[in-house]
């Protein structure tokens, strides 16, 4: 019976795999902008509300990190960030979403992992957030470091990798833990809450959202290590490598403008620079744009109405933000982080 | 001829004084015996800790007025209302166009004002309100939510969320599935073979398998299958899924009905020289679904709740919308969730609620059995 059951299985895996690539197959090199262009706006797949990714104001509009990479993508293409439209996607029908064609490409905090790029039909394009798990743990404990944490007693959910990456971590620096582990997130982070257990351990952007729920959020801080690789970038159907450059240099074009230190504060005035890398960035040299099938003021137009780097961080999830996040690994390279932009040259 | 003496009772002596009035009623319904006593002791205790816990949540300790999270912070919190209140354009309305909510109110008005009267059983002009909720309502609705025509800014259903969409899925689902139940009930107690077996086919596989199953079906995998730029609307996947699933239930609450009239209904309506479609609709189904109210309303509520499993294929529910408005980071705050779940689950009790009462009633008014 069993047997029977996994043969239905593959048969239905199998009979899927095939839509899929024949469907993989109708999106050649160059039709998805061309579609985008016919269609006049693009389609972007985001979460069903990540605080900070992906997440709606009190109008309804959405914001977040994720959602300005749809709206540079935008502009991009249109000139305009106001010609995108957000499809909420659960973390099930994701891939299928992009792989039908009813998104053009998915910004949903989506792990870039060697699986999901070799074997889904889906490329992914960059990291836009570098993300991994972390602990959280009272201020006043007076902890620094995650490696103070022996005999610790972590709260977490139950049967994830999160529980088997906090394991391999404590093994390997030779410290001694207690896990409690919990069936959904908010048990956990009540019970962590409650002082059921010293930290609560889940991925650092997720820390940072829980903390909002405890209490009293400034009583606890989010550890500096990160214990587990979890780059969170956009991903695009396999095969149209055009349009895998369009969404792939619009992330480069906002960290390459952090660091030559053009914002849309002043990009005006930088129009007048003598730089040639500002130049070349803002469309004013070279023919980029018309490389990628694009008008070639097309960087110009992600600063100047979604900003660089810096501004979309900090104004989704930075300081300033209820969330908080410290830039650390998500800091240009030059500052010590991982963000680091190929240049357009 | 003596003349009778009428025979004069003497008045009634008053009930004795511990069996009238407040004390008398307290005496006999809550402390007649040791057990009764105990129970009511115990009951009270619990009212009185679930009331206090209750009024100070939600009036005592909570917060009416603020901008942002900040004003939910106090160190002994309950509701935090003005999230609620921040939020219930989109709870109700979902990211429909602000400018264009009138006409929402608009298609809700005019719902109301056709359903009232036919609710009402005394209201006049039952058929030409039939015909108006039934015949045009669908089509103004239609045409005022999507727009594109005469005029009116085309409103795409990914915008629809919260109330709206409850009520649209629930309202589409409920109308639908009552002559499709009728049908497919009469169709498997058909004498025809292949109609008798398509019509248990067709219930039998919607009864198998799970609602969440038919909706992510019709979301995920038709398109797969689909030509390419033939797409279907989303919402729409979902009403013919809903409808299709909820009718496989009526369809056996109905058949309930028809399997409890005795076959004497059937002969006395065959003897009269009624046809198959006569007697039925004549004779057999007012009886029948007469008999089976409290099921049918039993199934509107229940599909009434499923609305929310649209969630799962990417579609914003009032349910949906509250949770997904929780990830605003302005709003995050220890009570946030339990308000906006405590919100929801009030909205959907009032109309459940409603249902259920109006099944009560119209089981009284059309009950024919003698008290």
């Amino acid at each position: 019976m069993k047997k029977l059951v996994e043969m239905c299985v593959q048969r239905v895996a199998l009979v899927f795999a095939v839509c899929v690539s024949t469907l993989n197959f109708s999106f050649a090199a160059g039709e998805t902008l061309a579609v985008v262009q016919e269609r006049g706006y693009v389609k972007c797949g985001v979460s069903q509300g990540l605080p900070g990714f992906s997440n709606p104001d009190d109008r309804g509009n959405w914001n977040g990190i994720d959602v300005d990479l749809c709206r540079a993508v935008a502009a991009a293409v249109f000139g305009s960030d106001e010609n995108v439209k957000f499809t909420p996607l659960s973390a099930k029908e994701r891939f299928t979403a992009l792989q039908s064609g009813e998104v053009d490409l998915l910004a949903r905090n989506t792990t870039w992992s060697m699986h999901r790029d070799t074997a889904l039909g889906v490329d992914f394009t960059g990291v836009n957030y570098y993300d991994g798990q972390g602990f959280m743990v009272l201020a006043e404990l007076g902890i620094k470091s995650a490696l103070e944490l022996d005999g610790a007693s972590l709260c977490t959910n139950l049967g994830t990798t999160t529980e088997l990456n906090a394991a391999d971590y404590f093994r390997t620096n030779g410290m001694t833990y207690e896990i409690v582990a919990f069936e959904k997130a908010d048990e956990a982070v009540s019970a962590y809450n409650a002082g059921r257990c010293d930290a609560y351990t889940t991925d650092q952007s997720a820390l940072y959202a829980q903390r909002l729920k405890l209490t009293d959020p400034k009583a606890h801080i989010v550890l500096p290590e990160i214990i587990s690789k979890e780059p969170l970038g956009p991903v695009v159907r396999q095969g149209d490598d055009q349009w895998g450059d369009i969404v792939q240099w619009s992330h480069h074009a906002m960290v390459n403008a952090e660091e030559l230190g053009v914002s849309s504060a002043n990009i005006e005035a930088m129009k007048t620079s003598k730089n040639p890398n500002i130049r070349r960035l803002l469309g004013l040299d070279g023919t980029f744009g018309d490389n990628m099938g694009i008008p070639n003021d097309w960087s110009y137009h992600i600063i100047r109405t979604v900003g660089n780097y810096a501004e979309t961080f900090e104004r989704n999830v930075g300081k300033d933000t209820p969330l908080g996040i410290a830039r650390g690994v998500n800091a240009l390279w030059k500052d010590g982080g991982l963000q680091y932009a190929p240049p357009i040259r | 001829m003596s003349s009778a003496t009428h025979w004069t009772p003497k008045p009634p002596r008053p009930a004795p004084v511990h069996t009238v009035g407040v004390r008398g009623w307290i005496r006999t319904n809550l402390f007649a015996t040791p057990s009764d006593t105990l129970l009511t002791l115990v009951a009270m205790a619990v009212l009185y800790l679930t009331i206090d816990t209750l009024v100070h949540w939600a009036y005592i300790d909570a917060t009416f007025s603020g901008a942002n999270r900040d004003a939910c912070l106090k160190a002994v919190q309950g509701a935090c209302w003005p999230f609620v209140d921040a939020k219930l354009g989109q709870f109700i309305y979902g990211r429909y166009p602000e400018l264009e909510r009138w006409r929402v109110d608009l298609v809700f008005a005019s719902g109301v004002i056709g359903l009232i009267p036919l609710l009402i059983p005394a209201a006049p002009f039952k058929r030409a309100n039939v015909i108006y909720l039934l015949g045009f309502f669908p089509v103004f609705a239609f045409i005022m939510l999507t727009g594109g025509r005469f005029g009116l800014e085309p409103v795409e259903t990914t915008d629809w969320g919260g109330l709206l969409v409850t009520l649209v899925v629930a309202i589409t689902g409920i109308v639908a599935s009552l002559p499709l139940g009728i049908l497919l009930a009469l169709g498997r107690r058909s004498q025809m073979p292949i109609v008798r077996s398509l019509c248990i086919g067709f219930i039998e596989i919607f009864r198998g398998v799970p609602l969440i199953t038919v909706l992510f079906m019709a979301s995920v995998m038709l398109p797969l299958f689909l030509p390419d730029g033939v797409n279907f609307d989303k919402l729409m996947r979902c009403l013919i899924g809903v409808a299709l699933f909820s009718s496989a239930y009526m369809a056996e609450v109905v058949r309930g009905g028809l399997q409890a009239i005795p076959k004497g209904q059937y002969e006395a309506a065959a003897a009269l020289g009624l046809g198959y479609w006569k007697s039925m609709r004549l004779i057999i189904l007012p009886q029948a679904l007469k008999l089976v109210i409290p099921g049918i309303v039993n199934t509107f509520i229940g599909l009434f709740k499923d609305t929310t499993l649209v969630l799962i294929v990417g579609l914003f529910d009032l349910l949906g919308i509250v949770q997904f408005h929780f990830t605003d980071a302005s709003w995050a705050t220890p009570e946030t969730h339990i308000t906006g779940y405590a919100f929801a689950a009030f909205v959907f009790w009032v109309f459940c609620f409603a249902m259920s009462r109006y099944s009560i009633f119209m089981e009284n008014r059309l009950s024919t059995e003698r008290d």
